[in-house]
């Protein structure tokens, strides 16, 4: 059923992105699609994988981007995105199957892949451009929350997060549940000012992203770097002197 | 937006099918055209094999097009569903019309309802098709009020362009069928001027610094993509190939859909029915020609929010 859910449960799940620690090193992409290429949507297929024009499946992608022009102020933000299990999604009700579908119970945005056309009209909806169309199969796919290891009992409890949080070494994603006021995300979200992206197209994203922190604006460092000595031509001795006058 | 053929081919045959049925319906029941069994043939089966048509190569950009009758399920939430379960609804009304026009020559009574049943029922489809397009909120040459009368518009004129030749052919051509269709066309120029406008002059609903929420700290500007070769997202949201040519294309579009086959049944209006077969055919190409361009630019004129993540506006 496509509609969206009338009651929801007890439960939010989504994430939070630090913008402020992710370093932008892909390891939530790369573990995502080791996971998730054996899991509920497996596989994540891969075209021309050791050719050129290699194309694939990956449900999360880690842009780089320039904040803030030239000078002190500018900034280098990593930002990793992937699906944000909105409250309004309007790629679960444009699906004419009925295979997009949004959970009550923890707000998860799943695809039956059975059921799945592959008409990609989900991914137009999507203003996040958070689902793929899996080529091979012919179905689209999509971040699922790692559902099938959140829950997995078989699993020591600590593991039951999903992969990209798991692997993030800089501890810049953080999964649980905003349903709870008291649950590390929603602290998180409170102190550090967590967002919404677009808001203005009123899709109600359950995951938010936590803003760099102020810089220092450079403070402390040199304010002119002086040039190095010209020491072309110079043999080996006339090097050591330079070394020991310049201490 | 990648402008896929198949998809071109579904809205502007289904759009001209519909159109002719619902005109063909509505002249038929109103006893201005005779219940006369070719020309029923001719006409009916003309419109019902482009809807089909439309229809078929719709489900040809589907990955699992063997799954399609699931299409049909989620009606309440989905427009695609609503259009499929139109269309499929629209051949009841169709084929009851058809069977008293070409085999029983009657078009009154009880047909004439079925014909009144068509029209309406043509109607409903394209709305349905339009409306695919003008709910999604990521696209914001689609998510405007122009776009449903465009498609109703272009639909009723390709569709009576058919009419003026396929009446011609049969010799039951009025002049109001012209009259209509050349009313028809300049309504269809006025709404593409305003909607080409209307999108020229449209402030993008978003950017990098909304969608990023990072407009906080100044400008934002993409420094490194996630990945070196196209995604999916990209080469489905990011085609701008045409776009490059969008100024030229529009005026052929506007030439080829609108002035010269307005010109040409003008010019029919003006020498009586003699000319009316030959104008209505070089009117249908020039149309057939116009309403693919125009339907391939209102595809690859449409930006996608997704693509401003990957520095592109939207």
């Amino acid at each position: 059923m496509t509609s969206l859910p009338t009651v929801t449960g007890d439960k939010r799940l989504g994430l939070v992105i630090d913008l402020d620690t992710c370093v932008g090193c892909h390891a939530c992409a790369t573990n995502c699609k080791e996971w998730n290429t054996s899991g509920h949507s497996a596989p994540l297929t891969d075209v021309n994988a050791y050719q050129a024009e290699q194309r694939g499946v990956w449900f999360n992608r880690v842009f780089t981007y320039e904040v803030g022009g030239q000078g002190p102020s500018a900034r280098t933000v990593h930002f990793p995105k992937n699906c944000l299990h909105c409250e309004k999604p309007d790629c679960v009700t444009v699906c004419p199957t009925g295979a997009s579908y949004k959970r009550a119970e923890d707000g998860i945005v799943l695809i039956d892949h059975d059921k799945c056309i592959g008409c990609k009209l989900c991914s137009w909806a999507c203003p996040y451009g958070a689902r793929e169309y899996d080529e091979d199969v012919g179905v689209m796919k999509k971040c699922t929350l790692c559902i099938d290891k959140i829950y997995n009992k078989n699993l020591p409890e600590g593991d039951r997060v999903p992969a990209c949080v798991a692997t993030c070494p800089s501890k810049a994603r953080h999964f649980g549940d905003f349903a709870d006021p008291d649950s590390k995300v929603s602290q998180l979200v409170r102190e550090r000012g967590g967002f919404d992206l677009m808001p203005e197209t009123g899709y109600r994203p359950t995951s938010k992203y936590l803003p760099p922190r102020p810089g220092n604006g450079a403070n402390g460092a040199p304010k002119k770097l002086e040039p190095a000595p010209d020491l072309a031509g110079a043999g080996k001795f006339l090097r050591w002197v330079d070394r020991v006058l310049s201490r | 937006m990648h402008p896929a053929y198949s998809v071109i081919l579904f809205t502007t045959a289904s759009g001209a099918g519909y159109g002719l049925l619902a005109l063909l319906a509505v002249f038929g029941a109103a006893g201005v055209l005779p219940a006369n069994t070719w020309l029923g043939f001719v006409g009916i089966g003309l419109g019902v094999a482009l809807v089909v048509a439309g229809l078929l190569s719709s489900t040809f950009h589907l990955g699992r097009p063997e799954r399609a009758v699931r299409a049909f399920t989620q009606w309440r939430s989905s427009w695609l569903a609503r259009e499929g379960v139109a269309a499929v609804v629209a051949f009841a009304p169709i084929a009851i019309f058809g069977i008293g026009w070409v085999f029983l020559n009657d078009t009154s009574g009880p047909f004439a309802w079925a014909g009144a049943a068509t029209a309406v029922m043509a109607f409903v489809t394209v709305c349905c098709t339009a409306m695919i397009y003008a709910s999604l909120k990521t696209i914001r040459q689609w998510n405007n009020a122009l776009t449903l009368p465009a498609y109703l518009v272009l639909g009723l004129a390709t569709g009576a362009i058919l009419l003026v030749t396929i009446s011609a052919l049969f010799g039951v051509y009025r002049p109001a069928f012209a009259t209509l269709a050349v009313v028809l066309l300049a309504l269809g120029l006025a709404i593409k001027l305003a909607y080409w406008r209307q999108i020229d002059t449209e402030r993008p609903r978003s950017t990098l610094g909304t969608a990023t929420g990072l407009d906080r700290f100044g400008e934002v500007r993409l420094l490194e993509m996630p990945h070196t070769e196209e995604n999916f997202i990209m080469r489905e949201m990011g085609y701008s190939v045409a776009r490059k040519h969008a100024r030229r294309l529009r005026i052929v579009a506007a030439l080829t859909l609108f002035v010269v086959p307005l010109a040409l049944l003008a010019l029919a209006l003006w020498s009586g029915p003699s000319l009316a077969i030959a104008m209505g055919i070089l009117a249908t190409l020039s149309a057939g020609v116009g309403v693919a361009v125009e339907r391939w630019l209102f595809f690859a004129e449409a930006t996608h929010a997704s693509m401003i993540y990957y520095g592109r506006a939207a």
